[in-house]
C-alpha cells in the first residue's frame, strides 16, 4: 500500500509542493534583514563601542588616575602614567588605549569610580594610518566632549538598574 | 617577664607561650591573624585602636589582644561571634571619619584599613552626618600628609618617641578634635623619618617624591642591599616598567631590623639625574658620543701608552666587590702599583700596620649589648643612622656612652660624658693619659712621645673610669677622625685605650664596601686578603700631591668631591693628560678632566656583593636593566681586560667573579707586621680649624643627585658655614650674611649661621659639595672673612625670596 502511495506522490510532485509551501510562507513573512548603512538595528544604552573620557560640567576632566581600569583590563590594552598636577591633584599624564587589543568587555567602565572612562554607542570607526589605533588622552577627551550629550543620556537611562 | 611557660588555647589550638607575653605576639608567632592598627612589633603597646578585640573565656568583655598578657589555661576565640562583632563595631567607628578616597590615595592597594574593611566593614555606612576634615601639614620634602585619613593609631608618634628619639610628631586635641602634627609649622628632620610612611596603616603619611606616580599592584619587588652606607641595610626596590619607583625596608633583625634611613629610602631618586648613557670620547678637545666598540679600544690604547708607574687607579669604596676585584686584576695586568680606594683617609703613615680591614669589631646586635661605649670623631647619627639606632638602644638600656667630637651632634641617646674640642686629638690624648694612669698600663714609647705634655682634666678621668668599669666596652672611631692628618696617632691612641680597658676596638667606615675594598686588595701596599705585594705603590694622597701623574683610571668616583683634599685632587686630575672614568653619572667637572667616559650601570641595575662593617657578605641581582648603553661595571672591566689582552678575563657571570675573589681572599695569607707602628705627628692647633664633615646626603654620586634629599633641612644646612657665636663675634662677622672661606688657593662663598653646638675654634665647612670643591683638606686650618661684593647680596636676596 505504502509503495503505491509513494509511487503516486512522486508523479504528482507532492514533496516539491510541501517544500515550496515552506518557501512561500517565509517569502510572505516580514523581513529581518536591514539595508545597512541606510537602516540600523536599535542599540541598547549599554552598548559597548568606542571609548571616551568624560569631563565634569565645569570642564574639569573626571579621570583621577586611580588606574583601576588599567588593572582590570583583561587584554592589557590600557596604559596610564600619572603624577601630581600643579594644583596638587592626582592626574594622568598619559592615558592610552590600544584599540587592537581591546575586546570591548566594558570592565574599564565598570571599574571606574568617577564614570570617567566610558564606552559609547559608536561602533563605526576605522583607522587609516599605522599607530592610529592607539587612542591617547587628547583623542579620548575629544570623543567625550563631542558625544557628551549622548553619553549622559545613556548613563541616565541605565541608572535605575545600577 | 618571667620565663615560666604556659599553655593557652586559641581557636581550639593549644599554644605554648611565655607567661606575661602579650596575646597578639603569641598568635602572630602561631600564624593566627588578628586584625590590628596601632600594634607594631617594634613599638610600645598603647591599645588605642581597639581593632584587635578578641573573646577570652571568663572575661566579661572582649579584650584587646595587643594588651592582654597570656595566663595559663586561657581560652581565646578570635573568630567567635562576640569577637567578630566587636571588631566590626570598631571598624564602623573607624570608617566614620575616614574619607573614602581610596582611588586617589597612594596607599590604595596596600592599605591596612582598606584590607581589613573588606573583612570587617559593612557595605553601607549608617553615618549620615558630615565627616570631619583636617588641614594637611607641610612636614618637609620627604613625607606627604593627608591628615583627614588619619585614624589616630599614633604609630608615627611612638616611632619618633621610641625609635628616632625625637618627638617631632604628636597628637593635639581630644576625641573628634584630635590631630597628628608638629604643633608648630616645621619639617620632620629625623634621618630615619621615612619609616613613618611604612608604619602608617592608612594613607595619611605617604612618600612625597613617589606621590601619585605608581600603584602598588604595578610594582615588581626586588630584594636588594642599599650601598649608601657601611651597614648595607636590606631593602626592597620596587620597579615599574624597568624603572625604579621607590625603596622600602626588608626585615633583617641582624642588620637593619625593620628600619631604613632616609638616605636608603630616597637615595635612588638621583638614579636618573645627569646619567652618562653612552660612551664618550674627547677628540681634539671636543666630546663625542661613540659606540662601545670604539670607546673600549681607545681606552685600552690610552692605558697601554702610559708609564704605569705614573698612572693612578682609584676606585670608589661604594663599588661592588666584583667591580673592585676586577679593578685590582686590571691594575695587576697593567703592572700599575698605584691603586687605592681610601679617598676619605687623611693619614697614610701607619698603613703597613693597619688592620686587615676597618670594621666594627663586633656584630651590630652585640653592639646593642655594650654597656660602655666611647665614640671618637664620628657623627654617627648622620653617617650611619642604623648604628646610631643600635647605640640608642644600648643607651636606653642603661649603657654609658662617652663622646669626643668637634661638635655636639645631638645624638639621640643619653651621653655620660662629652668632650668637645676643635682639635679632638688634644682631648683624646688627655683621655689616653687618664686611662694609662688609672689602669697602670704603660703607654708605648712612640705614643708617649707623640702626646707629651698633655693636660688631663677631670672629665677625662671620669671617662677613663667609665671605660674601665664597663663590662662590655667598645671604643669606636669615625669619619671625623679618619679624615684628619694625624689619624694614625688617633687610631693608635684609641687602640691603646681599647687594650688598656679590655674593650673592643672598632672603626665606623661610611662607604658601603670599605671592608670589601680592603679585602679585595684595592690598595697600593697589600694584595687581596692582606697578602704582601712585590712593589708598594703610591697611595691616593701621594698621587694627588704629585704634579707629574700621567694618567688616572677612576671607578665610580667624583674625586673633586670624594677626596680628603678636594682642591689637590682637582688639580692633579686636570694636570694628568689621560683620565679614563668609569661612572654611571656625569658632571660638568668630569667633562673637564676626563678623556674617556665609560658608562657603567648604577647599583640598582647591576648584580653585586657588598661587605658591611660587621664583615657580612650581602649581595643582590640587578633590579632594572641598565639605562641607555651603560653596562654593569664588571662587564665593562672584563671587556677592558680583554681589550688589553690580559689573561684570565673570561668570566661569564658576576658569580664567576665572586667565586674567584672569595677564593683569593680565603687563600691569602695576611702579612700584617706586628712591629710598633709609626704614627703621625700631632696636628698643630690653629686659630680656626675646619670641620670638613661629609654631609649625609653627599656621600656618593647617586645621593648627591637626589633632589628630595637635597631639599631637606640636612641638605640645606650642609651648604651653610656654621661657627660658634663666640667665634663669629671674635672674627667680627656678626653682620656678615655670607662669608668667604679660604684654604690655600681655594675659595668658597657660603651663607654663615651661628651654631652653639660647635666647639669654639672650629668652623663647619662641609666637604663633598660642589661649593667647596676648591678647598683643601677637610680637617686643617682655614680662614673665614666676610664676603664682599655683589655675590653675597644676590645670594641673600635669593634666600629671602
Amino acid at each position: 500500500m505504502r509503495t503505491v502511495s509513494n509511487w503516486i506522490k512522486s508523479f504528482l510532485l507532492w514533496e516539491l509542493l510541501i517544500g515550496l509551501s515552506l518557501t512561500g510562507r517565509y517569502f510572505l513573512r516580514p523581513k529581518v534583514t536591514l539595508s545597512y548603512p541606510e537602516e540600523k538595528t536599535p542599540q541598547s544604552p549599554r552598548f559597548r563601542g568606542l571609548h571616551a573620557l568624560r569631563r565634569y560640567p565645569n570642564g574639569e576632566e573626571r579621570c583621577i588616575a586611580c588606574k583601576l581600569c588599567e588593572a582590570v583590563c583583561p587584554a592589557l590594552a590600557i596604559t596610564i602614567e600619572s603624577e601630581p598636577r600643579e594644583d596638587g591633584t592626582r592626574r594622568t599624564t598619559r592615558y592610552d588605549i590600544d584599540m587592537f587589543k581591546c575586546i570591548y568587555c566594558g570592565f574599564c567602565e565598570e571599574s571606574c569610580p568617577v564614570d570617567s572612562i566610558v564606552e559609547t554607542r559608536i561602533f563605526e570607526f576605522h583607522f587609516e594610518e599605522r599607530g592610529e589605533h592607539i587612542l591617547d588622552k587628547q583623542k579620548l577627551l575629544a570623543i567625550g566632549d563631542k558625544y557628551e550629550a549622548m553619553i549622559a543620556r545613556d548613563r541616565a537611562e541605565d541608572a535605575p538598574y545600577r | 617577664m618571667s620565663d615560666e611557660r604556659v599553655t593557652i588555647e586559641v581557636d581550639g589550638r593549644k599554644l605554648e607561650a611565655t607567661k606575661g607575653e602579650m596575646l597578639i605576639r603569641v598568635t602572630d608567632a602561631a600564624g593566627i591573624s588578628i586584625p590590628r592598627f596601632c600594634y607594631h612589633k617594634k613599638l610600645s603597646v598603647v591599645a588605642n585602636c581597639r581593632m584587635c578585640l578578641v573573646e577570652v573565656e571568663k572575661a566579661p568583655k572582649p579584650l584587646p589582644a595587643c594588651a592582654t598578657p597570656v595566663m595559663d589555661g586561657m581560652v581565646v576565640h578570635t573568630r567567635s561571634e562576640k569577637a567578630v562583632d566587636a571588631q566590626k563595631g570598631t571598624m564602623e567607628f573607624l570608617l566614620i571619619n575616614h574619607p573614602l578616597d581610596c582611588p586617589i590615595c597612594d596607599q590604595g592597594g596596600e592599605c591596612e584599613l582598606q584590607d581589613l574593611s573588606l573583612g570587617y566593614g559593612e557595605g553601607v555606612s549608617r553615618f549620615n552626618e558630615g565627616k570631619r576634615a583636617v588641614r594637611d601639614k607641610n612636614i618637609g620634602p620627604l613625607i606627604a600628609t593627608d591628615m583627614t585619613r588619619c585614624i589616630h593609631c599614633t604609630r608615627c608618634v611612638r616611632f619618633g618617641d621610641e625609635i628616632a628619639g625625637i618627638r617631632e610628631l604628636g597628637a593635639t586635641g581630644r576625641g573628634e578634635h584630635m590631630e597628628i602634627g608638629t604643633y608648630i609649622e616645621r619639617s620632620v628632620d629625623s634621618e630615619m623619618s621615612g619609616n613613618v610612611i611604612d608604619l602608617c596603616p592608612v594613607g595619611a603619611l605617604t612618600n612625597k617624591p613617589y606621590r601619585y606616580t605608581a600603584r602598588p599592584w604595578e610594582l615588581v619587588q626586588h630584594a636588594m642591599v642599599a650601598p649608601h652606607d657601611a651597614v648595607g641595610s636590606n631593602i626592597y626596590l620596587h620597579s615599574r616598567r624597568g624603572r625604579v619607583m621607590r625603596a622600602v625596608p626588608r626585615d633583617n633583625e641582624q642588620v637593619n631590623e625593620t628600619w631604613i634611613s632616609d638616605r636608603d629610602r630616597y637615595g635612588h631618586f638621583g638614579q636618573y639625574e645627569q646619567r652618562l648613557e653612552r660612551p664618550m670620547l674627547r677628540e681634539n678637545g671636543q666630546w663625542r658620543e661613540v659606540e662601545w666598540e670604539v670607546a673600549l679600544p681607545a681606552a685600552a690604547k690610552m692605558l697601554r701608552a702610559v708609564d704605569a708607574s705614573r698612572m693612578g687607579m682609584l676606585a670608589s669604596a661604594a663599588s661592588s666587590l666584583e667591580e673592585l676585584h676586577l679593578f685590582r686584576r686590571l691594575a695587576e695586568g697593567l703592572r700599575c702599583p698605584n691603586l687605592d680606594h681610601r679617598l676619605g683617609l687623611g693619614d697614610f703613615t701607619d698603613q703597613d700596620s693597619a688592620p686587615l680591614f676597618p670594621d666594627l669589631g663586633q656584630s651590630l646586635t652585640s653592639l646593642e649589648q655594650a654597656d660602655s661605649v666611647l665614640i671618637v670623631g664620628s657623627n654617627v647619627r648622620k653617617d650611619l643612622p642604623i648604628v646610631h639606632h643600635r647605640l640608642r638602644k644600648a643607651g636606653l638600656r642603661g649603657a654609658s656612652i662617652a663622646v669626643i667630637n668637634p661638635a655636639d651632634f645631638d645624638f639621640r641617646f643619653p651621653l655620660s660624658h662629652q668632650c668637645l674640642a676643635a682639635d679632638i686629638g688634644v682631648e683624646l690624648a688627655g683621655l689616653t693619659v687618664a686611662v694609662s694612669e688609672l689602669t697602670d698600663s704603660p703607654m708605648p714609647m712612640n705614643l708617649r712621645d707623640a702626646i707629651a705634655n698633655t693636660a688631663v682634666s677631670e672629665e677625662h678621668r671620669a671617662m677613663a673610669k667609665m671605660l674601665q668599669q664597663g663590662d662590655k666596652t667598645t671604643v669606636l672611631t669615625g669619619a671625623l677622625a679618619e679624615g684628619r692628618e694625624d689619624y694614625s696617632l688617633l687610631r693608635e691612641l684609641v687602640r691603646y685605650i681599647a687594650e688598656a680597658t679590655d674593650a673592643v676596638f672598632g672603626e665606623l667606615p661610611v662607604a658601603a664596601n670599605a671592608v670589601g675594598a680592603w679585602l679585595a686588595g684595592v690598595l697600593p701596599h697589600r694584595g687581596p686578603g692582606g697578602a704582601a705585594v712585590d712593589t708598594s705603590g703610591m697611595h691616593v694622597g701621594e698621587m694627588f700631591a704629585r704634579d707629574d701623574m700621567e694618567a688616572f683610571v677612576l671607578l665610580g668616583l667624583e674625586p673633586e668631591l670624594d677626596a680628603v683634599d678636594a682642591g689637590a685632587a682637582r688639580k692633579a686630575l686636570r694636570a694628568a693628560g689621560r683620565v679614563v672614568a668609569l661612572s654611571a653619572w656625569q658632571s660638568p667637572e668630569m667633562l673637564e678632566y676626563a678623556d674617556v667616559l665609560l658608562p657603567v650601570a648604577a647599583w640598582p641595575e647591576s648584580a653585586g656583593t657588598w661587605i658591611n662593617l660587621e664583615g657580612r657578605w650581602q649581595g643582590h641581582q640587578g633590579a632594572v636593566p641598565p639605562l641607555g648603553d651603560s653596562r654593569p661595571g664588571w662587564k665593562v672591566l672584563r671587556v677592558l681586560g680583554n681589550e688589553l689582552g690580559l689573561s684570565g678575563f673570561d668570566y661569564l657571570s658576576p658569580q664567576d667573579v665572586l667565586d674567584e675573589v672569595r677564593q683569593r681572599i680565603s687563600q691569602a695569607e695576611p702579612d700584617l707586621p706586628v712591629t710598633t707602628p709609626v704614627v703621625a705627628r700631632a696636628m698643630r692647633p690653629a686659630a680656626l680649624m675646619r670641620l670638613g664633615e661629609v654631609p649625609l646626603y653627599s656621600v656618593d654620586p647617586m645621593v648627591r643627585r637626589s633632589s628630595p634629599l637635597q631639599k631637606t633641612t640636612d641638605g640645606v644646612r650642609a651648604r651653610q658655614v656654621s661657627m660658634h657665636p663666640h667665634d663669629i663675634e671674635r672674627l667680627g662677622l656678626t653682620d656678615a650674611g655670607h662669608v668667604e672661606v679660604r684654604q690655600g688657593e681655594g675659595r668658597a662663598v657660603m651663607p654663615l649661621v651661628a651654631d652653639e653646638r660647635l666647639a669654639e675654634g672650629c668652623v663647619r665647612v662641609c666637604a663633598g659639595l660642589a661649593e667647596t670643591r676648591e678647598l683643601g683638606k677637610r680637617f686643617s686650618p682655614v680662614e673665614v672673612v666676610a664676603a664682599e661684593g655683589p655675590v653675597a647680596s644676590t645670594a641673600m636676596e635669593q634666600d629671602e625670596a
